[in-house]
């Protein structure tokens, strides 16, 4: 087996808040003093992607999917861990100053009405970072941004436009142009789809397939829509408040899931033609990342939990070929048993 | 023109963007939302009168009150109306030394204007490399620029001014120089504010992870999304580096009578405000008030159309 | 029976740069007690200026030109702006995407809730906080009394969406218009919420319009569907019915869009073109420049055509399946 071409080693991301000055002197009088505040917004995560593989990461709010893809494309250093690239670091901290290190990966944001400096033209948002690179000589600059426009399905003529003349998905597909003209190793995609209008979303989706087919991409694909990653990925992370809960190849995974989290999160997405029926959402409210509940991060809404799951973190483990799960039930039972 | 998008089908054409809006359009777009209100309009008139007035003073005005040889003290306190020495009318009279008032008004304009362009340009540059500076980098060197900039704010900018001039001595240079150390603190405090928006939006992550260095992410993507703000505050600020400086000429701390403000004018008028002559004072006095209050006029209207509630 | 929400020829336009744009376009439909009518459509549709339109909260430079606006019987078009406030909270209400549109963020959620209640009647403070308490025990919030007691920071997106809803059940209106309320929440969340509104519907008589771009939402939560393009209502009917047989290409290409149902990897079939600009509509049926099965017919203006409760706003609708 070859080497990964990314690879998240026990990657741990915390977010740290001191109160200001103003807080803690409130603090101070009305008897209620202000503490640090520290996100767990992502813990213990390892993960690896081959090159030419599609890697979906699913989760609600407060998983940490859109921080750990911030850190796979260098915008964010782990706390604690690695993530490399071809064995390279992807980004380097010094004093809390995250400096990128390297142009291979490229990132895709959800909203293309901010994603784009309203105030520079497209071919030229498009041109910057090749050139910034060395990547393209100067003079083929024109040509390279016209090819990647007809690339992404969009008139080359429209270069010397400003992003607020396109809609949303021509937004989205300059987005994917100006990655693309880095030719990275690997996207990072941030809920590139989430935004758009539904007939917009396939047109984007067909591109990124068919992108994928020509160009044979290496992508991690983070959506909350689990459709839409069924439909692009090759395998798929689930990811819980922080913690990586699941991870298996996409068809064995929506036929048959094994964390209680995502069946119930499959159970409770309404889907067309299932007709009108009777809800199963999952009970109680998404704990917050600032105070996380010991052990299973799912146990307070999780049916089969047992006493274990409320002390016990599970750790990540092999389920069947190519699949793992963080679940007590999977691996030596919840405690539960012994009881009954 | 076609846009073609990728199918099952082949490529399918669908209807084109709408047409390229060059910076001509948006700017008479602008000029469409400006004109909305006629007090602005009239007030915009005016300024552009007097720069024309002010700067071509040499061509416009009956007399040349640098040239202390064209001065005759014969014609000293002339009332507005009078015809002196010249043989040419005084409109608005003459001062103690003979000086005919509307020109002296006139080229007085043109130093409040130098003054308080100038100033209001430099303190802009100064303001927008301290506000940038704080809002990218954040956290101590954040902590230390705006504390600064908040220590100024908390003074008095007449106080600082006052302070600086007569460290600094009197002369254009100087009052300029008083002026931008007085005043920079605005602009900053309006860029470190509009940055700190924009810093979090996604295209300066885009730019950062692109990556970019540090100073292409500032000057092309940071810098122009934070200018519309600053180009109102700009304008206030030529009203009120005019207003701080005939203060400073009035106080007789700024120009001398030779190199005439609309300030010092004022001052060497506000001499004789108890005899009957106070169109020595007045007249300056208007001319400093009509200019002040004509740009803010305008200033609170780019206001109100660069802001995005505004828009249609 | 009268129906609950009867809305005729409701035209909004907008007054803008760009000209004169019609933003709802001479649209129709009703809700029955107890029902829930999705309203679906992409950006730029209409289907939000409509709810906004029925409230009466278009402001210049938009206007509603047209069309009768009857709830429970009583004409919305016309009231004075006093007696429009006195409807719009009692006998109807609204539900926004971003709950902080309702919620006041420096008033306890109870304070609030019992203001609106005694906006509408006269009632004692406890009476109105027991109002408000029972109001979120109703939208399924656990521990109403503590709710009440906080700050809307202090609680999650989704229990301030339910927050929202409660607060626009304070006087049991006959009509809710709810306008993409959970677009912003996690699914496991909206799960919830969409098993409340069912409920609640079924259970008090409330009939819901549920404004949306989810058609996935809208196929597991509505009895009748209304789909807007550009504007126009292109396609009515039950539920179950257009979701299994679209009769307007838009809509089986809306249907289509979506990857559920198709085999992974492959193309999806989709639409071409983007989502039309209201200020630059092509003359005759909006979605031609986009339609698989347009003529030259089609630069007429379609005709409403249909039975069975079925409505097609096409020149060549699909077959019934």
């Amino acid at each position: 087996m070859t080497e990964p071409l990314l690879k998240i080693e026990a990657v741990s991301k915390r977010f740290s808040r001191r109160p200001a000055l103003a807080e803690r002197l409130a603090g101070r009088i009305t008897g209620r003093p202000a503490r640090d505040e520290t996100v767990h917004a992502v813990t213990d995560v390892t993960l690896e992607v081959a090159r030419g593989e599609v890697l979906g990461v699913v989760g609600e709010s407060g998983c940490g999917k859109s921080t750990l893809g911030r850190m796979v494309a260098g915008i964010h250093a782990p706390s604690e861990g690695r993530v490399t690239l071809a064995g390279q670091p992807v980004a380097r901290d010094r004093g809390g100053h995250v400096t990128k290190l390297t142009p291979n990966v490229q990132m895709i944001h959800q909203d293309p009405f901010a994603s784009l400096n309203p105030r520079m033209k497209v071919g030229e948002t498009i041109a910057e970072g090749p050139r910034q690179h060395g990547l393209t000589p100067p003079a083929e600059i024109p040509a390279m941004v016209r090819a990647l426009m007809a690339q992404v399905g969009l008139e080359g003529a429209y270069a010397n436009r400003l992003p607020h003349q396109f809609s949303g998905g021509q937004r989205q597909r300059i987005a994917i142009a100006r990655a693309l003209a880095m030719r990275p190793d690997l996207l990072v995609l941030d809920e590139a789809v989430a935004s758009l209008d539904v007939s917009i979303q396939a047109q984007v989706l067909n591109l990124f397939l068919q992108l994928r087919r020509d160009l044979g991409l290496t992508a991690l694909f983070i959506s909350h829509d689990l459709s839409v990653v069924r439909h692009v990925c090759d395998r798929v992370a689930i990811m819980y408040l922080g913690r990586l809960v699941e991870l298996a190849p996409a068809e064995e995974l929506y036929a048959a899931p094994k964390h209680p989290y995502t069946a119930a999160l499959f159970a409770s997405v309404p889907e067309i033609g299932r007709g009108r029926r009777a809800f199963h959402p999952i009970e109680g409210e998404i704990p917050s990342p600032l105070d996380p509940p010991p052990g299973c991060p799912f146990h307070p809404r999780c049916p089969m939990a047992g006493p274990r799951c409320r002390t016990e973190v599970p750790a990540l483990g092999p389920a069947g070929p190519g699949r793992a799960v963080a679940c007590h039930l999977e691996h030596g039972g919840t405690g539960a048993e012994v009881a009954a | 023109m076609s846009d073609t998008t990728l199918s099952e089908g082949g490529p399918v054409p669908v209807p084109s963007a709408p047409p390229a809006e060059t910076r001509a359009t948006r700017l008479r777009h602008f000029w469409d939302d400006y004109r909305r209100a006629p007090m602005a309009v009239a007030a915009l008139g005016l300024v552009v009168l007097m720069l024309l007035l002010s700067f071509g003073a040499p061509l416009v005005a009956p007399q040349d009150p640098y040239d202390m040889a064209a001065l005759d003290y014969a014609d000293a306190f002339l009332r507005p109306g009078e015809t002196g020495s010249g043989g040419y009318v005084h409109l608005l009279g003459t001062d103690n030394a003979g000086r005919d008032m509307l020109s002296a008004i006139l080229y007085g304009l043109k130093t409040s204007f130098v003054i308080g362009l100038s100033a209001g340009a430099l303190a802009l540059a100064l303001g927008i490399s301290v506000g940038l500076t704080a809002a990218y980098f954040g956290s101590r060197v954040e902590a230390l620029l705006m504390r600064v900039v908040d220590l100024q704010l908390s003074m008095p900018a007449i106080l600082l001014a006052l302070v600086l001039v007569a460290v600094l001595g009197q002369g254009v240079a100087q009052i300029v120089l008083a002026l931008v150390v007085a005043q920079y603190a605005y602009f900053a405090r309006t860029t470190h504010g509009a940055a700190t928006a924009e810093r979090r939006k996604d295209y300066i992550e885009a730019a950062r992870s692109t990556p970019l260095p540090t100073h292409r992410v500032l000057l092309r993507h940071l810098l122009p999304n934070v200018m519309p703000p600053l180009i109102v505050v700009a304008t206030v600020q030529v009203a009120s580096a005019i207003a701080l400086e005939a203060t400073l000429s009035f106080l007789g701390v700024g120009l001398p009578l030779t190199e005439p403000s609309l300030g010092s004018l004022i001052s060497n008028g506000f001499k004789y405000i108890h005899t009957d002559r106070t169109w020595l004072s007045i007249y300056p006095g208007v001319a400093l008030m009509v200019t002040v209050v004509a740009i803010n006029l305008v200033g609170d209207q780019v206001r109100t159309v660069l802001d995005p509630r505004n828009s249609r | 029976m009268t129906a609950a929400l009867d809305v005729r020829g409701l035209t909004t336009r907008f007054d803008t740069r760009a000209g004169l744009v019609t933003a709802v376009n001479d649209i129709s439909f009703s809700v029955e007690p107890g029902r829930i009518l999705g309203l679906v459509g992409e950006s730029g549709s209409g289907k939000s200026v409509t709810g906004f339109s029925i409230l009466g909260l278009i402001d210049a430079p938009g206007e509603v030109a047209a069309g009768e606006i009857r709830v429970a019987g009583t004409e919305l078009r016309g009231l004075a702006p006093a007696a429009m406030r006195r409807m719009r909270g009692s006998k109807v209400a609204m539900v926004f995407q971003d709950p902080m549109m309702t919620l006041n963020p420096v008033l306890r959620v109870g304070d609030q809730m019992a203001m609106a209640v005694r906006v509408h009647e006269r009632m004692s403070k406890r009476a109105a906080w027991a109002r408000a308490r029972d109001a979120l025990a109703t939208v399924g919030i656990p521990a109403p009394e503590e709710r009440l007691m906080a700050y809307p920071h202090q609680l999650s997106g989704g229990m301030r969406q339910r927050v929202a809803i409660a607060t626009a059940l304070l006087h049991r209106p006959g009509v809710i218009i709810a306008d993409e309320p959970t677009t912003a929440l996690d699914v496991s969340i909206q799960g919830q919420i969409l098993a409340e509104i069912r409920r609640l519907a079924d259970e008090t008589g409330t009939a819901i319009v549920w404004i949306t771009h989810d058609l996935a939402v809208v196929s597991s939560l509505a009895d009748e569907i209304c789909v807007m393009y550009a504007g126009r209502i292109v396609e009515r009917g039950p539920a179950e019915a257009v979701i299994a047989a679209p009769r307007h290409p838009y809509t089986r290409g809306l249907l289509d869009s979506v990857p559920s149902g198709h085999a992974p990897g492959q193309p999806l079939p989709q639409i071409p073109g983007s989502t039309p600009q209201l200020a630059n509509l092509p003359a005759g049926c909006p979605f031609r420049p986009r339609c698989p099965r347009a003529t030259d017919l089609c630069r007429t203006t379609p005709p409403a055509r249909g039975s069975d409760g079925r409505e097609v706003l096409c020149h060549h609708p699909l077959e019934a399946a």
